[in-house]
């Protein structure tokens, strides 16, 4: 059951308290099941309303939903016989990137992502999800365990952005992202990226190479948290200039295919992720069954020379050839 | 492709005093000019624009400029307090150049290079997708010719106004980057001030050798980002070239009066 609600979903507090008390009930009166049904119809009606008119900032702050499935969850019903693999083998372990060895569908693979924390120690020992360069480092080395093994990479996107500190910046946040982009690109082996929550930067693109990325209905990709946009262009964090820049950023997956940065949309059940995640994680599923099927078709070299005409082509649409030359002063 | 020569340009109406922004000192611009604007009081190392930055590492008139028609179009329809277009029209009138990166073929002491040099006064330096545009065709170039590449960066990361396609421009050119490692040909990446955010995390680090100029700011997250989260002040020094010598991420810090031979030296102990 949900926890927390944001301010649009309101309406739905009260209802999903009612139809809870009734779902718990062993066995239920005639009356009981009637108003039961009363209420799972009028919790349809108000989500469609709330749900199936979403702008793009209460997208981003779904994306960022604590009721959202995290990695780990979406690993625990996909995946059997995981294996979680740690250390960077150069300084430590990071928590906020998870990965291992795992079964998915009868088929072995690796699978890499930002995890998140569900309580406040958990949290804290995470990072709240934001890596830092060992992160990126162990993830590095589990894709290349899987070009090794001829194991297709599987990674989950879910991250504020690479964590600004002190540390992270001694031992390198920006060249361990950036190898991480190289090595991708040419890692010889299929890769799906699925982009479950929110996409946040250079922290995110750095598990982010695929030969297909994949974006949920209500997760969000954006170079710049919306509320840091903001601080920047207009000196404030406030909930109407964050709303403004999820806008003018273009954060959304359905934007986000239209500019061609990733390669399909996964729905969500109505009423999203955080409210119903097993249905869900479900579709999230099938998808990367459909993908990995496809891309397991294809030859290496093939697959390689795709994936790098993908990513040749990123941003031609910003881009425009002028004739004449340039007066220069 | 288009070619075109650039010139070395004394600006007009150029103040005969500059401020060094290190030490504040009020300094004679010919003073200034002579020590490859290196503060002669501090040893700041100014920042440079593209044509000083050329004329003190490229053989004279050896320069080729190239892909010098590509332009921005503002793909998203983006407008903060200007809007977008507005911001680039300015950005061209400042600095007489159509895009943040100019690049180009040349020679340096003889040697052959594919080059990249970043314009910070065009948007910060930012990265769009003409920026990765260019930078990946100069690579491209570099691949068909056998040339090495150097690439001077100087920006401040990503540029916002182009939403996720400039993130993507990372994944674009490190791309490129990695296929000019398979083909064995060298790539210097020399870090000059400031280098931060997506440029930093993609070209900026991913060099055979990383060069930086002294004092140079080079980091992932800016320092004011840094001093927010952390709610710390930041150690004296932190993310200059000599703290990021010091914890291995640079080669060689090297100082502007030297770059040209280094370089050069470098290249022949690569490639000779
Ligand atoms: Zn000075």
């Amino acid at each position: 059951m949900q926890t927390t609600y944001l301010d649009f979903e309101k309406p739905l507090m009260e209802l999903d308290k009612r139809l809870d008390v009734l779902r718990r009930l062993g066995t239920r009166s005639p009356t009981e099941e009637a108003e039961l049904c009363r209420l799972q119809e009028q919790c349809r009606q108000l989500e469609a309303a709330i749900y199936g008119t979403l702008s793009p900032w209460q997208r981003v702050q779904l994306s960022r939903h604590a009721d959202r499935p995290y990695t780990l969850d979406y690993i625990a019903a996909l995946c059997s016989e995981f294996v979680e693999l740690h250390g960077d083998r150069c300084f430590a372990d990071d928590p906020a990137i998870v990965g291992g060895l795992a079964r998915f569908r009868g088929r072995p693979l690796v699978v890499v992502g930002h995890q998140r924390g569900r309580t406040v120690a958990e949290k804290v020992r995470r990072n709240f999800g934001m890596p830092r360069p060992e992160g990126y480092r162990k993830a590095l080395r589990l894709f290349h365990l899987a070009e090794r093994f001829r194991r297709p990479v599987v990674t989950f996107i879910d991250t504020q952005g690479a964590y600004p500190g002190i540390d992270a910046e001694e031992r390198g946040q920006a060249e361990a992202i950036a190898r991480n982009l190289r090595e991708m690109a040419g890692l010889r082996t299929p890769i799906i990226v699925v982009v479950v929550g929110e996409g946040g930067s250079g922290g995110a693109l750095a598990l982010g190479i695929g030969d297909r990325v994949l974006m949920q209905e209500n997760a969000c990709y954006s170079v710049i948290t919306p509320e840091g946009c903001a601080a920047i262009l207009y000196g404030e964090r406030t909930p109407e200039r964050a709303a403004w820049a999820a806008e003018a950023l273009r954060v959304t997956a359905a934007d986000l295919l239209a500019l061609g940065v990733i390669d399909s949309v996964i729905p969500e059940p109505l009423g999203g992720a955080h409210r119903y995640p097993e249905a869900a994680i479900a579709l999230v599923g099938d998808a990367i069954a459909q993908h990995l099927e496809e891309l397991a078709a294809l030859p290496l070299d093939e697959l390689l020379a795709r994936r790098l005409a993908k990513f040749r082509r990123m941003g031609e649409q910003a881009i425009a050839e002028e004739d004449e030359e340039m007066e220069m002063r | 492709m288009a070619v075109r020569a650039i010139r070395h340009v004394q600006e007009e109406g150029e103040s005969i005093w500059l401020k060094c922004g290190t030490c504040q000192e009020i300094l004679f611009r010919k003073e200034v000019e002579r020590r490859l604007f290196v503060c002669p009081k501090c040893g700041a190392h100014l920042r440079l624009t593209v044509e000083q930055r050329l004329f003190m590492v490229v053989d004279r008139g050896s320069f080729v400029e190239h892909d010098s028609t590509l332009s921005s179009r503002d793909a998203l329809g983006f407008t903060d307090r200007k809007p977008y277009a507005m911001r680039l029209a300015e950005a061209r009138c400042k600095t007489g150049h159509r895009e943040g990166v100019i690049c180009g073929t040349a020679t340096v002491q003889g040697r052959r290079v594919a080059l990249g040099v970043f314009d910070f006064a065009f948007l910060g330096g930012s990265m769009g997708a003409v920026v990765g545009e260019k930078l990946t065709r100069i690579i491209e170039h570099a691949l068909a010719e056998r040339l090495p590449v150097i690439f001077f960066a100087a920006s401040g990361g990503a540029r916002m106004q182009e939403g996720v396609l400039s993130l993507m421009q990372m994944a674009k050119v490190s791309m490129a980057l990695g296929r000019l490692r398979a083909a064995g040909l060298p790539y210097l990446s020399v870090l000059t001030d400031p280098t931060t955010g997506g440029v930093a995390a993609s070209l900026g680090m991913l060099g055979d050798i990383n060069l930086a100029e002294p004092q140079a700011l080079i980091g992932f997250a800016g320092p004011r980002v840094i001093e927010q989260t952390i709610r710390e002040k930041l150690p004296p020094g932190f993310q200059r070239a000599e703290f990021l010598l010091e914890h291995g991420m640079i080669d060689l810090v090297v100082e502007r009066k030297d770059l040209r031979r280094v370089l050069s030296q470098l290249l022949g102990l690569l490639c000779d």
